[in-house]
């Protein structure tokens, strides 16, 4: 192992290297862009990329490039929220756990900018004309992005580098690094937003297409701040079930108990982190749905009841298989847990909800049947199952499931503790009046949606989510008062979880990373004919939407080489391990974690 | 009756049960490939249950264990592997062999309507407009009659005369017609888009999704534009449904 002082001169010198070379980047890039834009404008409209076509290198490279990028905006943002968890709290564990997530995000890092820039030379040469009218539009926040890359490139070296040496009376100043490589990381994300949104809903110009006034109006058009939002919270989501990933394939490959006990620790914060998000992720995509269904009719009906409505049946099971996955590998925890028999009676219940709630989100509104079966429905839509179709239904069923997850969490929670306090019956009765006051509110708009016109019932969309929001709240002031200072039935026994657990977290990521692959095609292909909605048109020879069938195959092909890259980061992070005395990388001991801290979950 | 206590007996148990629910207690019966998706996720359900816990993962695996290893059932394991490649074999065959009829084929929910048409030379837009009728109230009870007239002798005989899809034609079209009663139909839509389905009918629909199947005339040709507005007001007034309004932002 290297002294501290010898590794701390490689770091700053290898972080002084990347900045140069970052800046250096973005400079030519930002000197040249100009003249690139002025002499596109007597070059061919496309060029073709080789064999592959270019709108397949293009679509493989932004979905590659914004797999990794999600992932490095993501993690941080709970590795920084879990580092002030441990430096107030004093618990070694959850500063070594943060300093593992943020090593997982540093590795990606150079693949996510390479990739971006992969991704620039792609538009600049293989769609000038487009690319030359973006620039016109959004020159000015080139700049802009260019800077925040800078920020965030040194705030997040210095954040990992600085780990061993900001530590004690300097420890505010690392975390603070932390807090401000996120702020960097997310209005970078919101930059790069505004140039994805105003291709869907361009605002801000003029008949022609050209700037009306500031940039500012094309920054912020229809869907600019529901893609901010969804893709913020996706992303937590994202970086929650890969980290959950890794450390389930770590936990797998481990070869003694207390690397199992750590990384299995691991992989449940990860999917913690990931499931907490991800209970509030529907509502955010409802909400951009919505948005892109008041810019634009056509574009509304052509994602949810036109051509692309057979992709949210994919989604659906997508999702039923992400909650469902969620759910058990909660209940196979629980198994390490003393205490947690008393709660196992809940689950067929849990099962039930869920996979009813599954099915009705998985029914299509209109089905896939032959003459004979469309005869005896008198129609393409089934007079009974034709009700679970259409959006009352669908709502009800995920608000449902998302508080069937919640308790499965709130009984996890509570597995191996027994409340001391004198309030407890009453503190319970509240509970539980909490989760049927929401479900009977869910339960009857979704019903009374059937009865009542569109926009009336779009809004009982609020209702709805604002009962789940309002009782999750409650409930959870409840418990953690309840059980502030409460008995413990025993240690949590980490490392001891059925080894099936961890395959789930996999499949978990897997089916995240995919199901985003989808929902993008899904929010991008509705431009269908256009690079810019109604401003652009796309005049290439591959102007034609691809059928669902080929770009679930070209989603799925990218999802395997995105998990294969991966992989390989992992290896080659790994590698720095090697030799070094069990997992001390940097100088930092790993914490042992089985039957660990105070039990708590 | 302790064979029952076994988790592979209560899983088939229950799959069986679902099965049965599934095929025969929903009327009119459900298409395959609904039963076969609801299946699927019972199947899921299923297997999440009986793993969720060591001892009950440990008493669903037993049989299955013992089928394939232990020396006494041995006389099963030789029925079971004569039998299941042949249900397999006969799976394949029904799912590859050639049927008199056509093949079952996705159809989109609703097409999606274009930005603005050109109706007999004027330009309409679909997006963002309201029925110019229902801004003289006083006139309304009119129009809906008129619009109930202009139903009954061109429409009636294909959507029929509870507005239900049912009309005399119906049977002798695949998919058949619109049925208005539905809450899925015409309730999610705003009345321009009705417009341009009605003035368009089945040539003017998008070249996504094809081909449409749809024997609906484009009835530019043989209605005015306010016969056509008339019409839309009496198929929301006959059918109790409210057309679905504009978000303003």
């Amino acid at each position: 192992m290297k002294t501290g002082g010898g590794a701390r001169r490689s770091a700053w010198a290898f972080t002084l290297l990347v900045i140069t070379l970052t800046l250096a980047g973005a400079f030519i890039a930002l000197g040249v862009l100009p003249a690139d834009a002025q002499d596109a404008a007597k070059e061919p409209a496309y060029r073709q990329f080789p064999v592959f076509g270019s709108r397949l290198a293009v679509w493989a490279i932004a979905q590659l490039h914004l797999n990794f990028a999600a992932f490095i905006l993501g993690v941080p943002i709970f590795a920084v929220i879990i580092e002030i968890i441990g430096w107030r709290t004093g618990r070694a564990e959850y500063d070594w756990l943060s300093h593992e997530f943020v090593k997982l995000t540093f590795a990606a890092f150079s693949t996510t900018a390479l990739l971006g820039a992969f991704l620039l030379f792609l538009l600049i040469g293989y769609y000038p004309k487009f690319w030359n009218y973006m620039t016109s539009i959004f020159f000015p926040t080139y700049w802009v992005y260019a800077l925040l890359f800078f920020a965030e490139t040194f705030t997040v070296y210095v954040w990992y580098y600085g780990w061993d040496w900001l530590t004690g009376s300097k420890k505010w100043i690392h975390v603070s690094l932390g807090v401000l490589s996120n702020l960097f990381g997310t209005a970078i994300l919101f930059v790069a937003n505004s140039w994805v949104t105003f291709m869907v809903s361009p605002g801000g110009i003029t008949e022609s297409g050209a700037l009306k006034g500031s940039v500012w109006a094309a920054i912020n058009n229809f869907t600019w701040m529901p893609i901010n939002i969804h893709r913020l919270i996706a992303n937590i989501v994202f970086g929650g079930t890969i980290a959950a990933a890794y450390a389930a394939f770590r936990f797998l490959a481990a070869k003694t108990d207390e690397e199992r006990a750590r990384y299995d620790w691991m992989g449940y914060i990860g999917n913690f982190v990931a499931l907490s998000a991800f209970i509030v992720l529907p509502f955010a995509g409802y909400w951009l749905g919505r948005e892109i269904y008041a810019f634009n009719q056509t574009m509304g009906i052509t994602m949810m009841g036109g051509f692309m409505s057979w992709l949210w049946i994919i989604q659906a099971i997508l999702i039923g298989v992400l909650f469902i996955g969620s759910n058990y590998y909660l209940w196979l925890g629980m198994e390490r847990i003393p205490g947690s028999e008393r709660y196992r009676k809940y689950v067929p219940y849990m099962l039930m909800i869920l996979a009813a709630g599954f099915i009705v989100w998985a029914t299509p509104r209109s089905m896939v049947v032959t003459l004979d079966e469309a005869r005896a429905m008198g129609g393409t839509h089934h007079p009974v199952l034709g009700f679970l179709g259409v959006m009352s239904a669908k709502n009800t069923a995920v608000n449902l499931m998302i508080l069937t997850t919640f308790l499965s969490y709130v009984l996890y929670r509570r597995a191996n503790r027994i409340s001391t306090k004198s309030w407890v019956t009453t503190g319970m009765a509240v509970q539980w009046a909490m989760f049927g006051i929401a479900a009977v509110i869910v339960t009857f708009y979704g019903v009374y949606g059937y009865f009542v016109e569109s926009m009336v019932r779009i809004g009982f969309s609020v209702y709805q989510v604002g009962a789940v929001l309002v009782a999750i709240a409650v409930i959870m002031i409840v418990d953690v008062f309840m059980f502030r200072g409460a008995r413990s039935t025993g240690a949590i026994r980490w490392g001891t979880i059925a080894p099936r657990s961890q395959y789930v977290l996999i499949l978990l990521a897997v089916t995240f990373t995919w199901l985003m692959g989808l929902m993008g095609f899904a929010r991008s292909g509705i431009r269908q004919h256009w690079h810019v909605y109604g401003v652009m048109r796309d005049t290439s020879v591959e102007a034609v939407t691809p059928a669902l069938g080929y770009a679930s195959n070209v989603i799925t092909l990218v999802t395997i080489a995105f998990f294969a890259l991966v992989m390989f980061i992992f290896w080659l992070g790994g590698l720095g391990e090697k030799g070094k005395e069990g997992a001390q990388a940097h100088g930092r001991a790993a914490p042992v974690i089985a039957g660990g801290g105070n039990g708590k979950p | 009756m302790s064979f029952l206590r076994s988790r592979f007996v209560q899983a088939v148990v229950v799959l069986i049960v679902c099965f049965v629910l599934f095929r025969f207690g929903i009327q009119p019966p459900a298409p395959w490939s609904v039963i076969t998706l609801y299946m699927a996720i019972i199947l899921i359900a299923i297997l999440a249950f009986v793993s969720s816990d060591a001892d009950s993962w440990r008493s669903f695996l037993t049989p299955l264990r013992d089928t394939v290893v232990k020396p006494e059932r041995r006389l099963l394991r030789m029925v079971l592997m004569i039998v299941m490649p042949l249900l397999l074999g006969y799976y394949a065959y029904t799912q590859a062999a050639a049927k008199p009829q056509a093949p079952p084929e996705l159809r989109a929910v609703h097409p999606a309507p274009p930005a603005s048409i050109q109706f007999r030379g004027k330009e309409i837009n679909i997006q963002g407009i309201d029925n110019p009728l229902r801004k003289d109230q006083s006139a309304f009870k009119q129009h809906v009659a008129a619009g109930g007239e202009i139903y009954i002798r061109n429409c009636m005989y294909c959507h029929g005369d509870n507005l239900d899809g049912q009309g005399h034609f119906a049977h002798g079209f695949s998919p058949p017609p619109a049925n208005f009663v539905d809450p899925g139909t015409i309730a999610m839509l705003q009345e321009a888009y009705l417009f341009w389905r009605i003035a368009k009918g089945g040539p003017g629909l998008p070249k996504e999704s094809t081909p449409w199947n749809s024997v609906m005339p484009a009835w530019e040709d043989r209605l005015t534009e306010d016969q056509i507005w008339q019409v839309i007001m009496y198929l929301y007034d006959a059918t109790g449904q409210q057309p679905r309004r504009w978000e303003s932002h």
